[in-house]
């Protein structure tokens, strides 16, 4: 139970930072946006091929936008010199991590609501009618991405050249989920929509075991 | 220093019988001809290349658990090596895949996750470089290796189950299912050889890092002094 006080002390801490400036919120949106108009000028598609390619390149799209917004994650902490301090508050380091992953779930899933009416329009998708399910595979797609990026950027805070170093660690790990939800995404928004369960189970599995080496192995990502 | 060199010879030796073998005592497959001859030797590395890969991702769990430096030289040894294996397979099989599919890339499950795995150990290898205090390098790149090593058989599923479009190539469906007798002796004596000289490469490249170490240390003292 103190995991569950301590985590919601923590998330409120988190969102409480980035609702001040909202600086992550509007960089990634900005960015989002940018990749996706510079992708329809590279290969300017029919209406057919926005509908094959335009998941893929949003997914793509998101996780780019990612890697760049889990940057600061645990920079902050340590540009503030506060994460001795927050290892020192909470019993169970993994506090730390559930609070940063779900802040970082939910900035995703903000910008990608904020995204999917422009993608709609720019790509000519109708996304309103298989909406449920496409914010399921959002969901799950970008708590995957939060929790491989959280352990990450923890990792990556510690080296030199993080910035760089970030993308490089996480974009190959994130190969699955890249394949899966594009994927699925895509036979959502067909034009005869199909509900791909198995691979909305695949990312829920995804999740599943990322979650549980962070639990096993989150104390260690933050020794001193 | 004797025992080394001896393993060393017998490694380098062994490899070259198993060329021989390759070449002029397995028969010529039916279909694909002479290019096929190169399969002993790429599925042989590709094997030992795993074996190496889980026993880093062993070396790493071991780091992360006992705290004692020679898990993560055995860890950094047997990422350099694996991947030096993954690299001769990805360049040999291309020169195989041409010839026979008339193609030198295919994004099927097994190249793709290769290929995964193969820059999942350069960022591993890349992550040790960008991180000079050695306890800390130690433990941070060994949670990323156990962190890439499960990824593995996710990104192979993914691939299999959403990417495939062609069924996988029939040549090696199932270990040795269909191989001609000596073909199957040929192939598992490379298996062995290949094995036998990526043990020789970790033995040699942890004793690298093991003198690196003490080198490190030795440095630290005199500059300490």
């Amino acid at each position: 139970m103190a995991l569950l006080s301590n985590t919601a002390t923590l998330l409120a801490k988190e969102l409480r930072t980035e609702f001040r400036s909202r600086e992550l919120l509007t960089t990634t949106v900005v960015f989002i946006l940018v990749v996706l108009i510079l992708f329809s000028f590279a290969i300017s598609p029919t209406t057919e091929e926005s509908r094959e390619f335009g998941p893929g390149l949003l997914w793509l799209a998101i996780l780019f936008a990612a890697s760049l917004m889990l940057q600061p994650c645990f920079l902050r902490e340590q540009a503030n010199d506060t994460l001795s301090s927050l290892r020192l508050a909470v019993s169970d380091p993994f506090a730390i991590f559930l609070a940063k992953l779900i802040a970082n779930t939910l900035f995703l899933l903000v910008t990608e609501i904020l995204m999917l009416p422009l993608f709609a329009a720019f790509y000519n998708i109708p996304v309103l009618p298989q909406l449920h399910y496409l914010l399921l595979v959002l969901f799950l797609g970008s708590l995957g991405v939060s929790i491989a990026g959280t352990a990450l950027s923890a990792i990556s805070a510690q080296a030199r050249m993080r910035e760089l170093l970030l993308p490089l660690l996480l974009l190959p790990l994130l190969t699955p989920v890249l394949v899966v939800s594009a994927t699925v995404s895509v036979s959502l928004l067909d034009r005869e929509p199909v509900v791909q369960w198995k691979g909305i189970a695949f990312l829920a599995i995804f999740d599943f075991i990322f979650l549980t080496a962070l639990w096993l192995f989150g104390e260690y990502l933050l020794e001193e | 220093m004797g025992k080394r060199i001896v393993f060393g010879v017998a490694a380098v030796l062994l490899v070259v019988a198993a060329a021989y073998a390759n070449f002029f005592v397995a028969p010529t497959e039916r279909t694909m001809g002479l290019i096929q001859r190169i399969f002993y030797f790429h599925a042989a590395t590709a094997w030992a290349g795993e074996t190496t890969l889980f026993v880093c991702f062993v070396a790493n769990l071991l780091y992360i658990w006992k705290r004692n430096p020679k898990y993560d030289w055995l860890g950094v040894t047997c990422a350099e090596v694996g991947l030096v294996c993954i690299t001769v397979v990805l360049i040999t099989g291309p020169i195989w895949a041409h010839p026979v599919w008339g193609i030198w890339w295919t994004w099927d499950a097994r190249l793709t996750s290769t290929f995964v795995l193969w820059l999942l150990y350069i960022s591993y290898l890349l992550l040790r470089s960008l991180i000079e205090e050695p306890d800390r390098r130690a433990l941070l790149s060994a949670l990323f290796g156990v962190f890439a090593f499960l990824d593995v058989p996710l990104v192979f599923f993914s691939i299999r189950w959403w990417r495939t479009q062609h069924p996988a190539p029939v040549i090696m469906g199932g270990s040795g299912s269909g191989l001609d007798p000596t073909m199957n002796r040929v192939f598992f004596f490379n298996v062995f050889v290949m094995h036998l000289f990526a043990a020789f490469l970790i033995v040699e490249r942890y004793i690298l890092e093991k003198m690196r170490h003490d080198v490190d240390l030795l440095q630290r003292e005199a500059e300490a002094q």
